[in-house]
């Protein structure tokens, strides 16, 4: 989200998912397989194109669902996404295919930005992508040629080491052809979590308060100090840790206590032996939970929370939208609701506590319902300013920014102007990944999920009929390595990292490129993530999930 | 568009140029009775049930299929019309179960209801019955090709919907039947359990295999919500009954879904009353003994007396415990010492809290979740 915040000046999707999907001409769907992990938007494409003819250019090393329909299936080596969107832009200015009047007008940065694109030409960007230069010449043309076009990615092209990179390409390319600001067009990253724009929107990030108001900036920390009855010298100036950067300063016994709420690092942190280690070594591990999840052993305290049918109050989609989640049944036991046993201990620490704070108009923890929470949330973060459950009940539909209770919400972000003003064109020059193939780990391993679980499997893995039709995990291996590696009868693989080696089931299947194999984190017994490399994207802190190298045998 | 003036049952009224009949009666709120129509997909004139009486036309016509024309006269409810209408619905009911007091669609049959409204009360042409065997091995859906009345909602879902052609009709006349992929099993065929086949089925034809025995339509409360699964924001109502959710429903003013949703959306569900679930806070023992954290070597859960037990207590102790450990933390090793991942489960709500319990209470900005994971 880094990205797009440097371009545009605000990181999230800019389109709706029903213009997107009612009227694009072309999509351009890289990094995403949203068949799979964002379904509904899958079937939209699909529909685009059967019954309205959409194109359709999907860019992915693995033949994903998609490419049945795609016009166009461009599949690079990964890691060089980079590569393959500036050899497009190169294409398309050496075709004057771009959009003059849209760069003259709504952006900054060209000339700089075309002096790197310049030296992707057809022949070198086909070198380095595998794409051969028919293909790219006809991508080129069709994403010229059909206008609007949308942009569609996900963790495809965040998860590298280049992730921010790869986003600033994407936003360069839909500026070039000037597709942003329209219905149909746009940049937009596919969310994979019912909140994780929520969680995004509401503070959950290390650099900023609520809203994206930078902790950095004193203004905003003058702000919440007032709010929360806090001196300025209270809240902190510095940015905090990423949870990729917890976990290292926990092994070192430098982070002492960690507060876990609804999260399982041991299934979704990429080398998990160094999770194990990092939950080790820590003083305290407090985890707020549904289950009693992978993560559970490693914890000094479990608090059993409620699951999405057991309360009331918000989750924010991929496209900004603020909808209403209703209570439908009871908790087991004693379970409460997460926003109980949070201000319920908040009271307690503050009651024991040295901390002082003093009365404000947002001080105390005395909720009596979500209702009072997002009242304070609207009062305090301007893109929620104008949000209330009862607008929702009521059956306006609101996404972000919703600036007061009269305005309407905003359904396509960047119209007539960027949030930061200008469009910034970003020179964005490829780099390999950390980890690639050698000797001693001759593939790649590309990770991710599969349609009939999610993310660390602690849900769809106590659904009987999803556990049902994918028991366990499964490791895509392509035909020829298949035969290759001698893979007998059974089909076991063993694969290993430098981090650590799971054993599974193998997938013979077209689907993976010669050279690469691809696993899920959604079985702890088979977990890709034992696998993982955590190298990060030196300004996103996003692991490198997508490229690692790995030695596969036959079991 | 342009605007086309038609009258039907005596009332003058306006459609939009392009509708059918039946979509120019819809727009007034005036019933015509239907079995294969949905709103959510295309016509399709399968069932004949929808027929009416058109000035100048010697035959009765499909409405769901003929379009509106200038100044044309319909009449929707004729004697005529009516016993048209029983008729099929009698030939429907001469080969299909009449066992509605156990069927699952029984109060959210189409079929029941438009029997009922004809007085179709029994079985008037006696012949040869379809003896479907209701077997079909996928975890999901319960196929019963004897409720098929084959409307080709279905086909049609499978095709206009979730865009994947899993579903078709084999054969012709008395030996058609639905089937899937070339003839086969659900799970061996193109499907991808969206289970939209499922939520415009008019009858008991295709039903979600986890909701069978769970309860009847009149006896649920329906709760609107949003999906917890992926990003999409997928709009469902939940059908809840004695305080368990026993079926997934279409909320087709959704508005990033329309109705539509996925396998997990609607078949995954059940994680929610896994017997799993966390229901008492718990603390380790050596917790509450008020010890040291013993290495992590020593762990041992269940055994009685080992340090790492796990012991179920109040949420007072348990809070108790973990506000005084967070404090003393805190105390000795500055804020920064202390780590907080929120959730991209959990409501906004939660997230602002958990924001300013990290924030606020604690005085440190190492607040992370998910989000790059």
């Amino acid at each position: 989200m880094v990205g797009l915040a440097t371009a545009f000046g605000s990181g999230a999707m800019t389109n709706s998912i029903d213009d997107i999907a009612d009227d694009a001409q072309a999509f351009f769907v890289i990094g995403t397989n949203t068949t799979e992990n964002h379904p509904v938007i899958g079937m939209r494409i699909r529909q685009a194109v059967r019954q309205r003819g959409a194109k359709l250019i999907v860019a992915d090393p693995r033949k994903i669902k998609l490419t049945d329909f795609a016009t166009l299936h461009l599949r690079h080596q990964p890691g060089t996404d980079i590569a393959l969107i500036n050899g497009l832009m190169h294409i398309i200015l050496a075709n004057g295919w771009e959009d003059k009047g849209f760069i003259q007008e709504r952006s900054e940065g060209f000339e700089d930005f075309k002096v790197v694109v310049d030296q992707y030409s057809p022949e070198k960007t086909s070198q380095i992508t595998g794409v051969s230069i028919d293909d790219l010449e006809t991508a080129a043309e069709i994403l010229s040629q059909n206008k609007p076009a949308s942009v569609l990615w996900a963790m495809g092209i965040t998860q590298h080491t280049t992730g921010v990179g790869n986003v600033m390409s994407l936003a360069n390319l839909q500026m070039l052809l000037g597709n942003m600001g329209v219905l149909g067009g746009g940049t937009n990253p596919l969310r994979g979590q019912n909140n994780v724009q929520g969680a995004c929107d509401l503070g959950g990030l290390p650099d900023v308060y609520p809203g994206y108001q930078k902790v950095t900036d004193a203004a905003h920390r003058e702000k919440f100090a007032q709010a929360w009855g806090l001196t300025e010298e209270q809240l902190s100036l510095n940015i905090g840790l990423t949870a990729t950067e917890m976990m290292p300063l926990a092994v070192e016994g430098k982070l002492k206590a960690i507060y876990i709420m609804g999260e399982d690092p041991v299934m979704s942190e990429p080398d998990t032996n160094h999770i194990r280690k990092a939950l080790e070594t820590c003083d305290l591990v407090v985890l707020q939970e549904i289950f009693p999840s992978e993560t559970a052993p490693y914890a000094d305290v479990l608090l059993p929370g409620a699951s999405f049918a057991e309360k009331d109050g918000t989750f924010t989609n991929t496209e900004r939208r603020i909808q209403m989640v209703h209570k439908a049944i009871t908790s087991p036991g004693e379970a409460k609701p997460d926003w109980w046993i949070i201000s319920e201990l908040a009271k307690k620490i503050l009651a024991g506590g040295k901390r002082q704070v003093k009365e404000a108009d947002f001080s105390a923890w005395e909720y009596q319902d979500t209702d009072q929470i997002m009242a304070e949330i609207a009062a305090l973060t301007p893109i929620y300013g104008g949000v209330s459950h009862q607008r929702l009940i009521n059956g306006e539909t609101l996404q972000w920014p919703v600036k007061d209770a009269e305005h309407p919400g905003t359904p396509i972000l960047h119209v007539g102007q960027f949030s930061r003003g200008k469009g910034q064109f970003n020179p964005i020059e490829h780099i390999p990944p950390v980890e690639l193939p050698d000797k001693d780990f001759p593939m790649i391993l590309s990770t991710g999920r599969v349609l009939y679980h999610w993310h660390g499997g602690q849900m769809t893995r106590r659904s009987k009929g999803l556990l049902d039709i994918y028991p366990e995990a499964l490791i895509e291996v392509n035909d020829l390595d298949a035969e290759k590696l001698g893979l007998n009868g059974n089909k076991r693989v063993r694969v290993s990292s430098r981090r650590g080696t799971i054993e599974a089931q193998a997938l013979v299947t077209d689907r993976v490129p010669p050279g690469m194999v691809y696993a899920n984190f959604h079985f702890p017994e088979a977990s890709a993530n034992e696998l993982t490399i955590a190298a990060l994207d030196p300004v996103a802190k996003i692991p490198e999930y997508k490229v690692c190298a790995v030695k596969v045998e036959s079991v | 568009m342009g605007k086309v003036n038609l009258i039907i049952d005596g009332k003058e009224i306006q459609a939009e140029q392009g509708d059918t009949i039946l979509q120019a009666a819809r727009r007034h709120n005036h019933y015509i009775p239907i079995l294969c129509d949905h709103p959510a997909l295309p016509p399709e004139g399968a069932c004949r049930i929808c027929l009416v009486e058109i000035e100048g036309q010697r035959a009765l016509h499909p409405s769901c299929t003929y379009p509106v024309t200038e100044g044309m006269v319909v009449e929707t409810n004729t004697e005529r019309v009516r016993a048209a209408r029983k008729f099929n619905l009698e030939l429907l009911i001469s080969d299909h179960p009449l066992d509605c007091m156990t069927c699952e669609a029984t109060g959210n049959c189409l079929l029941q209801d438009l029997a009922y409204e004809y007085e179709v009360k029994e079985d008037v042409f006696h012949g040869t019955r379809h003896h479907f065997s209701v077997n079909d091995p996928n975890p999901f859906i319960q196929v019963d090709r004897n409720k098929c009345i084959l409307c080709r909602r279905c086909v049609r879902a499978c095709r206009e919907i979730n865009g994947v052609e899993a579903i078709s009709v084999f054969y012709r006349g008395f030996n058609a039947y639905i089937g899937f992929g070339a003839d086969s099993s659900m799970d061996n065929s193109p499907c991808e359990f969206c289970g939209s086949c499922v939520e415009v089925c008019p009858t008991g034809a295709l039903w979600p295999k986890l909701s069978l025995g769970q309860g009847r339509s009149w006896e649920v409360e329906k709760v609107q919500t949003t999906c917890p699964y992926c990003g999409v924001g997928c709009q469902l109502v939940l059908e809840v009954k004695d305080n368990k959710i026993i079926k997934v429903d279409s909320a087709w003013e959704g508005p990033s879904n329309h109705g539509w949703t996925c396998v997990k959306g609607r078949f995954g569900y059940d994680f929610i009353q896994h017997a799993d679930r966390l229901d008492k806070p718990r603390v380790r023992k050596y917790l509450l003994d008020g010890k040291q954290k013993p290495a992590a070597s020593k762990r041992d859960h269940e055994k009685e007396g080992n340090p790492w037990q796990w012991v179920e207590v109040d949420w007072e102790v348990a809070l108790g415990i973990t506000a005084e450990k967070m404090n003393q933390t805190r105390d000795t090793y500055g804020a920064d010492s202390m780590g907080f991942l929120t959730s991209a489960k959990c409501l906004n709500e939660e997230n602002y809290l958990m924001n300013k319990l990290t924030r606020q209470v604690i005085g440190t900005n190492s607040i992370d979740h998910c989000a790059r994971l």
